[in-house]
């Protein structure tokens, strides 16, 4: 328990001085840090051929975004399927097949990584490197870019220069700027500070190839151990600090090679959730509405802290299946002897709420309501949420939030003293609806063919399976209940396209949104307007999630988790 | 690089900088980041960087951080593990609490066990009959330890109590008091008892 609460301390007590750093990057010409960073980015400028000062709206933003995305799509598929001829293969990988490299492409554009292959087997080292841990690096990036030009537009921003319309259109900033800053400022500097904190542990570095061990019981029919190593490091930080989640082995940080000791778990999962916190801080910071940005860290933390705590006592609980087999004790199954059941319930549940989808533990062997929460949390999907886009899902649920309460009131709906209409509602509505539609709808059409839903487990349980697989690609969070046999054509091309419209409309509707706002004429705000930072109005949003989620997936949980838990019970 | 206010908006990108951008990333991130981490990950803890393989007498006989399967009386034994403690084809059993195969599983392991260490069934601790998520842990947890004792102290004609004092000196506490489980590296413990890893 202590170390439940030790984690949480030292992730908001960190996330604040990042926060104010954060947003700090983003301020101004120069930004926080510009001495040393400015001439590395204006390299990279030249480089690119673009021009930082550029400004963009909303569409050109959008339009940069999906370009930079489709060309770096394109060359991770290729080498994905090619790396079979490749450099960089120490220890002689194929290549995979056009479905996995699809989905395993599309999976990490999304800042997802849902991973149909098992890396330390499937992977080359140069598909590790060059392709996955590039996306791992570029997609949090981009999702903060993105934050961030919401944020400027919707609520305002210190450095007023690029803000003003130019030629009668609004500008939400550019694309290029923002996304170099984000990468070459926060993503690589924090995670090679905890990649090598991690090292420290015992997490290979190494290009060499694998290693052979003659096993000590030659009785036990194991004449040789060929363990798997590689530029392991590097890629667990950023897959932890990047709300990426896709590790180099097929078991994720339960591995002991991916996560040692007590201690770089420690590190690993306050990585999970300081930089989604830190971008709430920085939301703070960067528009000078303090108070909105603590409003928003409370409901958050209240959402979060409720959640975990039912998964840690969940998890607690004996295993069923071992009762009277066993002396009484937490559950184990799929769990790792040096973290035990709380480290892996806790991790369980910030994985989830945060979009990062690595795992410590098999979710697949949680009791049944352990195993509800990670499902719940990617339905709501915005406690912390992914770097950037989960703070962006929070501003849609506090938009709609408003256009509720200022109806409640009897006020013409409105945020920030921008009068919210038709067109932003219907935008809200497309970015929020598209969630169940896809996910209940997938779910429906595999379960209802068991041919295709490849389960491992019975009864109610084999459908959670589907639901959470979907969730988990919608949600761009990439944990599973991975005794599923997913590696069919079917789940790789359908998660694709889950995959696809999960990270891309949430971030696009957003932004036209905000431009849409911005272009329009401000109210003053007066004693008389609706105020989005007082605890009243976090209150109002936290129901407005619950309420929604509720709605759109109670049924389902019915179906899978709770009546797993109720047939366990009798 | 000023700002003019004649500047117009840009409502589409370039492909070439897209490509570009691309190309210069997956050169930066994929390339330059992990061969400098690795590089000085090398440097700073060269044995943990190739796997913190233990070696005894010139062979390598395996790694602190990956278990191994163990059958003889004389040996501590780890976890169940689902994949044959095999690193390249790491997992668990992912089989969920209602899955019959499990109850099974566990109802087989649990009277061998039960036999092997002549105790109850509802004596030995879970972690003895839970295949762990990698199926590697090379732990398990000091009371799996103990209820092995007495089994390997009388293949190796040794006493007890003398085994007790392994487990004892092999019982890893939780780092600075709060974080993770107390616990047994088998591989380290089963070396120490073949006089192959000093007691230190």
């Amino acid at each position: 328990m202590n170390e439940v609460i030790v984690i949480y301390a030292v992730t908001l007590l960190l996330a604040w001085p990042l926060g104010k750093y954060i947003a700090g990057v983003f301020d101004g010409a120069k930004g926080t840090a510009g001495a040393v960073f400015l001439p590395v980015e204006n390299g990279l400028y030249r480089l690119f051929r673009v021009d930082p000062f550029q400004p963009m709206n909303w569409q050109g933003y959008g339009n940069a975004l999906l370009k930079l995305h489709l060309a770096l799509v394109l060359i991770v598929f290729g080498l994905l399927m090619a790396q079979g001829f490749l450099f960089l293969n120490p220890d002689g990988i194929d290549g995979i097949s056009w479905d996995l490299a699809l989905h395993t492409a599309v999976s990490f554009l999304t800042n997802t990584n849902q991973q149909h292959y098992s890396g330390q087997a499937q992977l080359s080292y140069l598909a590790h490197t060059f392709g996955i841990v590039t996306l791992q690096v570029v997609t949090p990036a981009a999702g903060m870019a993105a934050l961030v030009a919401i944020v400027r537009t919707l609520l305002g921003r210190s450095d007023k220069k690029k803000q003003p319309a130019v030629d009668g259109v609004v500008s939400v900033g550019n694309f290029y700027e923002d996304i170099t800053r984000a990468i070459v400022r926060v993503m690589l500097p924090v995670a090679a500070v905890v990649a090598l904190i991690i090292a420290s542990q015992g997490v290979p570095n190494s290009y060499e190839g694998a290693r052979t061990a003659i096993p000590l019981d030659q009785t036990a029919g194991m004449e040789e151990q060929n363990i798997p190593i590689g530029p392991v490091a590097p890629m667990v930080a950023i897959k932890q600090i990047g709300t990426n989640g896709g590790g180099w082995y097929g078991p994720n940080s339960s591995v002991p090679l991916e996560n040692p000791t007590p201690l770089s778990n420690f590190v690993q999962t306050v990585s999970i959730v300081l930089i989604p916190a830190a971008l709430v801080f920085a939301l703070g910071f960067m528009t000078g509405r303090r108070r909105l940005a603590m409003v928003v860290m409370g409901v958050m933390v209240v959402m979060s802290v409720s959640l975990t705590s039912v998964a840690i006592w969940s998890e607690n609980q004996p295993n069923v299946a071992f009762s009277g087999l066993a002396a009484d004790g937490e559950n184990l199954e799929g769990k790792e002897v040096r973290f035990g059941a709380t480290a892996t319930a806790l991790w369980g549940s910030w994985t989830t709420q945060t979009s990062n989808g690595s795992v410590n533990g098999m979710h697949d062997s949680f009791n049944p309501i352990g195993g509800m929460v990670p499902m719940i949390d990617m339905f709501i999907n915005v406690t912390f949420g992914g770097i950037g886009v989960g703070l962006i899902g929070y501003l849609l649920f506090l938009l709609l939030a408003a256009f509720l309460g200022s109806l409640m009131i009897g006020r013409a709906p409105e945020i920030a003293g921008k009068s919210l209409e038709t067109r932003e509602m219907k935008l809200v509505c497309i970015a929020l609806l598209i969630q169940p539609l896809l996910i209940l709808g997938f779910s429906a059409i595999t379960v209802a063919f068991p041919a295709l839903t490849g389960n491992s487990n019975p009864g109610f349980h084999g459908i959670s399976q589907a639901i959470y697989e979907y969730t988990s690609a919608f949600a761009n969070n990439g944990s599973g209940f991975e005794g599923l046999g997913d590696d069919s054509v079917w789940w790789n091309v359908t998660c694709a396209v889950n995959l696809a419209l999960g990270r891309f409309i949430p971030i696009l509707a957003p932004l036209a949104i905000a431009a849409s706002l911005a272009a329009k004429r401000s109210a003053p705000e007066g004693r008389g307007s609706l105020s989005i930072d007082t605890p009243t109005f976090g209150l109002m949003t936290l129901a407005v999630i619950v309420m929604f989620t509720l709605l759109s997936f109670m049924p389902v949980l019915i179906l899978g988790p709770i009546a797993e838990a109720l047939a366990l019970m009798s | 690089m000023t700002e003019s206010n004649s500047v117009t908006v840009t409502r589409s990108a370039s492909w070439l900088s897209a490509a570009r951008a691309a190309i210069v990333f997956i050169l930066l991130c994929g390339g330059l980041y992990p061969l400098l981490v690795t590089t000085a990950g090398k440097v700073m803890f060269p044995h943990q960087a190739f796997g913190s393989m233990i070696i005894v007498d010139d062979t390598v006989v395996g790694s602190e951080l990956v278990g191994q399967p163990f059958k003889a009386p004389k040996y501590f034994h780890g976890r169940p593990s689902a994949a044959g403690y095999d690193p390249f084809s790491v997992g668990g059993s992912n089989y969920a609490p209602s899955n019959p195969d499990l109850r099974a599983r566990v109802a087989e392991h649990s009277a061998g066990i039960a036999q092997r260490e002549g105790v109850n069934p509802d004596s030995i601790p879970v972690d003895l009959l839970a295949a762990s998520g990698s199926g590697i842990d090379p732990h398990i947890s000091p009371e799996s330890a103990i209820v092995q004792a007495e089994r390997v102290a009388r293949a190796r004609s040794i006493p007890v109590s003398r085994v007790n004092k392994f487990i004892e000196r092999y019982t890893e506490g939780p780092t600075l008091g709060i974080l993770g489980q107390r616990r047994v590296n088998v591989l380290r413990i089963n070396l120490a008892l073949d006089g192959k890893e000093s007691l230190n």
